[in-house]
């Protein structure tokens, strides 16, 4: 059977018995099969939970917003009885006791969980070469990057191994693998998606979100797993009421400036062009403190990281302390220094004023438009192997990412091309914090205009 | 020795009997449990785990803060505090740094620094399981709530640090925050203790840890200023020191140096939001308030003119204390009686109400009530030279009875049967 790309036309084949839930699940798991040994994608593969909930679904009455619809999570997030490894030997055998809320969420609402995907260790990285289990390779290209940290999150639904899947976005970490793999992604409003049962990364920056093929899958699986749990302190629940017909969007001089590939600076000039024909506004803004926000990250995200991972102190879970790896160990020291004693102050206190400047002058210039436009990544995938023995060249894939994250904003990653290579490209808008509706109307205007068609490497 | 100012700052930790732990919805009280049978992924640190805060812990440390005249903070939040041991699973701690829920306040004329909430770590248990030395780890006391009092070095003598404590005990009973037992580990204390030849505070303080009884409290400080004042006699020079007390030894043993102190890397803990109390949020606990010991102290001195250790007994439990005042109301010219009967004899005990305590009184006593002509002529003369009473009555302060049943038993020697008395009055009232 040729696999659906859509939620709407998974949904719609087993309405009309095309095929059934069973069946799908056996296709995706063929495929797995298939390319899983090369591509390093899954690194649980969860048959036998699947088929028992493809069968609830085959006897089900299709009512589920989600039913059918065959996810995969990153391994970041707690899946009670299956196998969470964070991407780390920490944790090789490490079988949680419960699910995160939003492995819940999207259960209850129909979904066949059919796997646990590969990332950087600890989700620390760009390019998921961090991942002590195997690189995934990029679908499109197996020489290139899938993108991290979410590397499996992005690969699965590129090689059509799942319909849908769920990341983390830290720093990007979720639109850099949909930008890498000609795919639509949702970093959400910081406090808008509980990250309860996600092993954290850094807290005050850590959000969940989906990757689809279409603006309209992210949103509904966005408005799934959105929302108060009761368990996650920092989640909120708001949404800005957007009632512009007409949209104007702000081109900030300081994303496309320095680093950026003539490549992408063009391709979102066409961006640019499509949106006018279809009387979105433009204009030129500036965020001059933006440009501190790779240093902002890099001290509040360690400090955060060592924090957080000082609880896999070799006593419980299984690994030692000495299975982190080169990356987790890098941060571990950054940010043990920036947090101790006569040091705080320099770094830790000071990068959080900065971050509150960055976060003040981009809640101003969304007093002028709707929404900012950006590059996701400096360059299109770049080779596996070309920045592993170059950390800062590493660290500054995520240059356009870093704002989005430090100012709690959301962000959707759109698919806008292919590079004279042959690999995907795209572009990211960012909209006032709660406004993801604003970036779900903006994404179908512009699938509307190119006549969007979802696209699998194979 | 004495030729040494003794200086002694305090860190009391006081587990509040919530009932729920201070992050997740584990039972508060571990005492007794089974290893490890109250433990959730949040207690346990589990990966992904996140904290979720306890409301009533708030409003308890905000009791305590408000009884103790501390100033509320209207915003608070809470810190990681980092350091490693196998009986803190997350490997920080969630404590509080600047903006703790209390600042200031004072009891007993000794300076509050600042009251702040924080969870408890578990417990490890040293074993021998089969001839092999093990050490086992019990989270049932793990993430559970604390309620820490830190005071300025402001102690000047072991003395005045138990009566600190004492009251600051009975303060934490009568607001229901906890039973503060020190040998249930309910109340913790840790001591800062130099000494000091001009007064001023030294550079140096040895922290005096794991004190769990108001028994070894004296003992250990006392080793403790011993110890200190024989050293700087010798012309030694102290060091900044934490330190452990043996019972057996009967003298303090160094456990940690500065040298090795812990930097705690403390910064804001990103998982809970701060936590912002308007000022009608505050006042709706200050009504929860009750008359603190020492405003009831003062007042049983003055009303029922008991001896201090007399009154001391009575208020040392809000329950008998106000036992007592409605056996008064009911007779007041038995007070010699029911005071020596509760304190002596504990015969509160054996009657729950206090009207039958008072009937046992009169038994034991053996009264011959006054006859009913009598009681009605005192009756009449007290109406007549109350009238302003009298008509506090009927404007439905019922209270009032109490007061005019005294004056009535006075004029009577004290020999009127109560129920008698109360029963006529109301006839009376009523016509």
């Amino acid at each position: 059977m040729n696999l659906p790309l859509t939620i709407k036309e998974t949904q719609e084949g087993l309405k009309s018995k095309k095929f059934s839930a069973v069946e799908l699940v056996d296709t995706y798991l063929e495929k797995i099969k298939k390319y899983n040994d090369e591509y390093k994608i899954f690194l649980t593969i969860n048959e036998e939970g699947a088929y028992k909930k493809a069968k609830e679904i085959d006897n089900s009455d299709f009512t589920l917003p989600l039913f059918g619809v065959v996810g995969s999570y990153k391994d970041i997030f707690l899946t009670k009885g299956i196998r969470t490894t964070a991407g780390s030997k920490i944790l090789e055998n490490f079988i949680p006791p419960y699910s995160a809320t939003i492995v819940k969420k999207l259960e209850n609402a129909g979904v066949i969980s059919i796997g646990k995907l590969n990332c950087d260790a600890f989700a620390h990285g760009s390019s998921g070469e961090n991942s002590d289990f195997g690189t995934t390779l990029n679908p499109w290209n197996k020489e290139y990057t899938a993108g991290g940290s979410s590397s499996g999150s992005g690969a699965a639904l590129s090689s059509g191994m799942s319909l849908i899947s769920i990341g983390t976005d830290t720093c990007g970490s979720i639109r850099l693998p949909a930008n890498y793999g000609y795919l639509f992604s949702l970093k959400p409003t910081y406090g808008a998606v509980s990250r309860y049962g996600v092993i954290a990364m850094a807290s005050s920056l850590d959000t969940v979100g989906p990757l689809a093929h279409t603006v309209s899958d992210v949103e509904t699986v966005f408005n799934v797993i959105k929302g108060k749990d009761y368990l996650d302190a920092t989640v909120t629940e708001k949404s800005i009421n957007n009632k512009n017909s007409k949209f104007k969007i702000g081109i900030p001089k300081e994303f496309f400036v320095g680093g950026l590939s003539k490549e992408i600076e063009k391709n979102i000039g066409e961006v640019i062009k499509i949106y006018k024909n279809e009387n979105v506004e433009f204009i030129d803004v500036s965020l001059p403190s933006t440009k501190y926000g790779i240093s902002v990250y890099y001290i509040i995200q360690p400090a955060e990281v060592s924090s957080n991972l000082s609880r896999f102190d070799g006593i419980r879970y299984g690994g030692l302390r000495d299975s982190f790896g080169e990356e987790a160990k890098r941060r571990i020291m950054l940010g043990s220094y920036v947090l101790s004693a006569g040091f705080y102050d320099a770094y830790y206190e000071k990068a959080m004023k900065v971050r509150t400047i960055i976060k003040n002058e981009v809640d101003s210039i969304f007093t002028k438009v709707d929404a900012l436009i950006a590059p996701v990544a400096p360059t299109p995938a770049f080779k596996l192997g070309e920045k592993t023995n170059d950390p800062l060249s590493m660290y500054l894939t995520d240059i356009y990412a870093a704002t989005a994250n430090l100012s709690g904003i959301p962000a959707i990653a759109i698919p806008s091309g292919f590079s004279d290579k042959k690999l995907p490209l795209g572009f990211q808008l960012m909209a006032p914090r709660f406004g993801e509706d604003i970036l779900f109307k903006l994404g179908k205007i512009f699938e509307l205009a190119t006549d969007y068609k979802p696209k699998v490497a194979f | 020795m004495n030729k040494y100012k003794i200086i002694i700052g305090l860190e009391v930790h006081i587990e509040p009997n919530t009932k729920q732990k201070m992050f997740c919805r584990c039972q508060q009280d571990h005492f007794g449990k089974i290893p490890n049978s109250n433990t959730c992924p949040i207690c346990l640190g589990l990966p992904g785990a996140l904290p979720y805060i306890n409301k009533e812990a708030i409003e308890k440390i905000i009791k305590l803060g408000l009884a103790l005249g501390s100033k509320i903070n209207n915003f608070s939040r809470f810190y990681r505090k980092h350091y490693f041991y196998p009986d803190l699973p997350k490997g920080y701690q969630t404590s509080q740094l600047d903006s703790p829920f209390c600042i200031g306040g004072e009891l007993l004329g000794k300076k509050i620094n600042h009251i702040h909430l924080e969870e408890d770590a578990g417990k490890l248990v040293h074993e021998t399981i089969d001839g092999e030395k093990v050490s086992l780890i019990d989270f049932n006391r793990s993430g559970s709530c604390l309620i820490e009092i830190v005071t300025e070095p402001v102690f000047n003598s072991v003395i005045e640090v138990i009566a600190f404590l004492k009251e600051l005990q009975l303060i934490a009973r009568y607001l229901d925050i906890s039973n503060a037992d020190m040998e249930k580990g309910s109340m913790r204390l840790e001591a800062n203790i130099s000494l000091s030849l001009d007064g001023k505070l030294p550079n140096y303080k040895v922290e005096l840890k794991n004190i769990n009884s108001f028994k070894f409290l004296e003992k250990a400080i006392n080793a403790e200023i011993e110890r200190q004042s024989k050293a700087l006699n010798s012309g030694e020079k102290l060091i900044q020191e934490t330190r452990g007390y043996d019972e057996i030894k009967k003298t303090t043993f160094s456990q940690r140096t500065k040298a090795d102190s812990h930097d705690y890397r403390y910064f804001p803990e990103a998982d809970l939001p701060p936590v912002e109390l308007d000022n009608s949020e505050i006042e709706k606990i200050k009504l929860k308030l009750v008359e603190l010991p020492e405003v009831k102290r003062k007042r049983f001195a003055e009303k029922y003119k008991l001896s201090k250790e007399y009154t001391e007994i009575l208020i040392l439990d809000i329950k008998r204390a106000n036992y007592f005042e409605e056996a008064f109301k009911l007779s007041p010219n038995l007070i010699t009686s029911i005071a020596n009967l509760m304190v002596n004899k504990n015969l509160d005990k054996d009657f729950s109400e206090p009207a039958g305590l008072i009937r046992k009184i009169l038994e034991l006593t053996k009264v011959d009530y006054a006859n009913s002509s009598d009681v009605e002529e005192s009756i009449s003369k007290v109406l007549y030279e109350n009238p302003d009473v009298i008509k506090s009555f009927k404007d439905g302060k019922g209270q009032v009875i109490g007061f005019l049943i005294g004056q009535i038993q006075k004029k009577l020697n004290g020999k009127g049967d109560p129920r008698i008395i109360q029963q006529k009055l109301l006839e009376k009232l009523h016509e």
